[in-house]
This record gives C-alpha cells, structure tokens and sequence, in this order.
C-alpha cells in the first residue's frame, strides 16, 4: 500500500496555473509590443519579479519544457548528484545579501554587491535551448542581462584573454560539498570574446520570477550553444585572466570535458553518441545541431579551429 | 528457533512470498507514476531496472552462503526463483534500452554495442546469462548432469563481475553505489575463495568452487 504524500519540493497545482498564465501573457505581451524593466525596479503588476522584462527574439518558434520539469531535473552536484537532489535540498541555501568578487585583469577589481551590479540593467526574456553533455535538452524561458553589460562595469583591459567563474563553497548549506564528487568551489571560464558575445546571458529569473535555489540562484551564467555544465550556476567570483584558467569537469576528467565543450553532433563523448538527444517531455530524440542551433551567430568565434581536437 | 524457520522455509506459502518480494521492486516502479517517474522517465527506467537486475544478480549469490552459514538448506529451493527474477530485471533493463531509449534503432545500437566499452560489457554479461536461465530447469540439469551443470553455471560469477564493472564504468562522478555493489561482490567472491581453499586444505584436491 502506497500513500502519496506530497513532499514540500513538489508543485502545488498553482504553481502549474502560473506557468499557464505566463505562456497567455507571452502572447499578449507579444502583440502589445514591449514593456522594459529594469532589475532594481522590478514590475509588480503581475506579482512576479520580471514580469515585464525586455521580450527578444530568441526561441519564438519552440516549445517551452515546463516549469516543474525546468526546475526538478538539475545537475547542481553542490546539491547532490541525483537530478533530483537540488530540488529537494537547495532551498537551504542563503541567496541574500550576495556579494561577487572581481579580481584579476581589470580596473575595478572589489567585491560588490549584487544588486549594484544590476542596478539600471534592462532585465530581457531569453528563450533558449539547454542542451547537457548527458544528452538530454530543454528549452527555457530565462530572465536576464547580457553577460557583457555585466562585465564591461569592471572593465577588463587588454591582458584579459579569458574570465573565470566560482560557484559559492559553502557546504553548510550546500551538502554535496562535503563529498568530494568534484573539486570545490566548482569553476568555468570562457575565452573573453566568448563572454562578450551577445548570446551570454547573466540569469537571475526564469518564467518571469526570480531564479529559483536548484536552477542556480541569485545569477547564473548562460551559454546556450555550449554543453549545460559550462553555465555556471551561483557565482561568487569573476576573475580576469591572460592565461586559460582550470575548470571543474575538465580537472576531474579531461579526455571526456573539454575547456570548449561547444554542442557538437559530430563528436560523441566517448561514452555516449552526441549526435542525437532527448528533449525533455518528448519521447523521441531529436537531432542535435552544431553549436546547439546557434551556429550562424558563434560559429566565426572558432574560424579555422579544430573543433574535433578542441572539443 | 532453527526447527522454525526450516519448517517455515518448508511452507507451501514461502514461495509465493519470494514471488511478492522479488515483484517490489517493479510494482514499486508502476505505482509511483508518472510523478515519480520524474523529468526523464527514460533515464529513471533504466537506471532503476539495471540497479535492480544487479542487486538481483547478488542477492542470487547470497543464498549459497547463507544457507551454508545459518544451517538452512531449505533456503537453497528459492535460488533458481531469485536468479530468474534477477535475470527477468536485466531483460527489462535491455528492453527499456533498445524500445524506450533508441527506439529500435539497430544501427545507434550496435554502434553502441561495439564503441562503448561499458556497453559491450553489459552486453557480454547479458549474453553470458542466457544460457544460465535457459538450463535453470531440473530437465537440463540432468541432461547436463550435476557436474556439467555446476560447471555451466559458475559463468555467474564472471557475469557479476561483468555487471558491476558495467555499472562502475557509466558512472559520472558519484561512486557510492557501485562500490557498495562491488564490495557485496568481492566479499560473496571471498566467501567462496575462503571454502574452496579450506576444502582444498581437507581433501589435498584441486581447488573446487560450489555454484
Ligand atoms: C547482466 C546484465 C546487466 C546488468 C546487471 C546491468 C546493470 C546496470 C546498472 C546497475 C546500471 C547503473 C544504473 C544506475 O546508475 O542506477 C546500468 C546502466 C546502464 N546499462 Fe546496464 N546492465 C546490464 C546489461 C546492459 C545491456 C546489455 C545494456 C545495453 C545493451 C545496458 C545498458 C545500460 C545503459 C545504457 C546504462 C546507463 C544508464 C544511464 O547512464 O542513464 N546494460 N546497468
């Protein structure tokens, strides 16, 4: 004999009617034209953070995966490395006050405050598709700023070749950092024209509100045409470098993640096809595409680069 | 007490006991739902039917022992059941593979098959464990005869340790369950190890492990 009892992770029938009263808005917003807010003023019309962010251009022709889904299914290792761990276990994490320390090859090195790293930002609505290295995908709606407005504030100067990201180590409230999964604090990088580029996204929401714990908050990184573990989530640290910093899954096994991991069908992980991959909700695969379908828009990023060796 | 349990293991009722118990796991997995099936239905299915295909593959090997170490012998008659369901979980797991996540996509599959090497040594096990569940009947073992069969039948324990390498090789980053399957191994592989030397210390024969 089963009895359900539902655990205080899971979604109350409310929160599903959320989501469906956000997918109306999209369309009426859509035909209305755009609102803007910012992220120190954010709108309280509908009782969610970004409801009137800025709409862009970005997955008009995709379907959205499902707010339940987006935010039970996480590979957050600080979290544990059940996909469903962070879900059960991130509310314990302490998002605010939230300081990122800026250091290295920049003029405006410190430690700041997040909200005056947001302050008089235009918070947008970005549709992008999340494809993980373990082959499976997402299409998520995110609220956020380009990643370049974000980083121009500490004005990186010209020795600056790449920019490094921690996450928060903090294994008080983040469990999984009392086992030794990966090597803590988690980190990424990106070359710095990677970062600059227009699709980089600093998220701080997703469906219109505020990020929640699992998905990485207060701000996370977002590269859509990279494997999902290049998105760093919770970060603490931006640090400019001249030469190209160590990061987590590569340290831990480099022959299977690489420093690029750009989506690539063409190069299977040596563990698993890449050529194909599992949307979440759908039952068939669907075909991966190069740069996750992004490629007309990052592809002379890598003009003339071996993508096979530089996986 | 031992008269207890020897008559309790003689009960008519015992076997459709180790029925239920053995279906636990699969019932378990249709009655959470899709709630519990989560995000990616595929992935929980495959995971949970190869972690229980190999608990299954264990637990078969536990029962020798702990016959031998309790003075139950009765215990022996529900092997052939447990081995069976253990290999009925590993069909289950192949199938929720081929169907559920390649869709029958023999070419994916073979590449599968022939490129991943945790693939290929899952696949060997499973090959390995045909022919086991095949002669499991009492007809074959007497075709086979008693030494024949022994014979044929201690393949399970390179299919166990086929298995739990299978399981330690698709491992991303957390090892916790597949060592605590590999130490179950090694320490029912010990056991054995430790008999057969004894005997050996006995008689002055060769060597003989007991399936
Ligand atoms: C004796 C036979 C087998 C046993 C006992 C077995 C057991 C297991 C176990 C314990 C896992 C790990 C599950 C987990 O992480 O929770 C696993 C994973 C897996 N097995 Fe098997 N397996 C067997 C044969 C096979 C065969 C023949 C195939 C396919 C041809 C296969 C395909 C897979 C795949 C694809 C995974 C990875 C699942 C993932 O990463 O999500 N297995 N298996």
């Amino acid at each position: 004999m089963l009895i359900k009892v539902r655990k205080s992770w899971e979604l109350k029938d409310s929160d599903v009617t959320a989501q469906s009263l956000y997918l109306n808005r999209r369309q009426i917003m859509a035909g209305a034209g755009i609102a803007i807010a910012t992220a120190a003023l954010p709108s309280l019309a509908f009782g969610k953070a970004y409801d009137s962010a800025v709409k862009t251009k970005y997955g008009d022709d995709e379907t959205l995966t499902s707010f339940k889904d987006i935010t039970s299914y996480n590979n957050f290792y600080e979290f544990g490395t059940d996909k469903r761990d962070p879900s059960r276990t991130a509310r314990a994490l302490t998002t605010k006050p939230w300081s990122i320390k800026v250091e290295g090859e920049c003029n405006k090195p410190g430690t700041y405050n997040l909200e005056d790293i947001l302050k008089n930002q235009t918070v947008e609505e970005r549709v992008y598709r999340l494809r993980c290295v373990e082959a499976w995908s997402m299409v998520i709606p995110w609220n956020g700023i380009p990643m370049a407005n974000i980083l121009s504030q500490f004005e990186p100067n010209s020795n600056a070749k790449y920019v490094q990201f921690d996450t928060l180590f903090r294994p008080e409230e983040m469990w999984g950092q009392k086992r030794r999964f990966l090597t803590w604090p988690y980190q990424e990088a990106l070359r710095m024209d990677e970062a600059m580029h227009p699709l980089t996204l600093a998220a701080i929401g997703l469906y219109g509100d505020t990020l929640p714990k699992q998905n990485g908050a207060p701000i996370r990184l977002v590269v859509p045409w990279k494997y999902g573990f290049k998105s760093i989530k919770s970060i603490v640290a931006i640090r400019f470098t001249r030469r190209r910093p160590k990061t987590s899954w590569n340290m831990m096994n480099a022959r299977e993640y690489g420093f690029y991991a750009n989506v690539n069908p063409a190069v299977d992980h040596p563990r698993w096809a890449q050529d194909r991959e599992r949307r979440i909700g759908d039952f068939f695969k669907t075909d991966t595409k190069l740069f996750n379908g992004y490629a007309s828009e990052v592809a002379s990023l890598y003009d003339g680069m071996n993508l096979r060796t530089n996986y | 007490m031992k008269a207890a349990v020897k008559s309790a293991l003689k009960n008519k009722a015992a076997k459709p006991v180790v029925w239920l118990v053995c279906l636990t796991p699969l019932t378990y997995l249709v009655a959470i739902g899709p709630d519990g099936w989560g995000a990616n239905p595929v992935e929980m299915f495959n995971r949970f039917l190869g972690d229980w295909g190999l608990r299954g593959i264990l637990l078969t090997l536990c029962i020798t022992p702990l016959a031998k170490i309790t003075g139950q012998p009765g215990i022996l008659r529900f092997r052939r059941l447990i081995g069976l369901f253990a290999f009925a979980y590993v069909c289950l797991h192949l199938s929720s593979y081929v169907v559920f996540d390649q869709f029958f996509d023999v070419a994916a599959i073979w590449k599968d098959i022939v490129k991943r090497n945790f693939i290929t040594v899952g696949m060997i096990s499973f090959v390995l464990l045909v022919p086991l569940a095949v002669t499991s009947t009492q007809g074959f073992k007497r075709r086979l005869g008693a030494r024949g069969w022994q014979r044929l039948h201690r393949l399970i324990y390179v299919i166990a340790m086929g298995a739990v390498l299978h399981n330690i090789m698709m491992v991303k980053a957390n090892y916790t369950e597949a060592t605590i399957h590999a130490v179950i191994l090694a320490a029912l592989l010990g056991w054995r190890i430790s008999q057969s030397a004894h005997r050996m210390s006995i008689s002055g024969k060769q060597p003989e492990i007991s399936a």
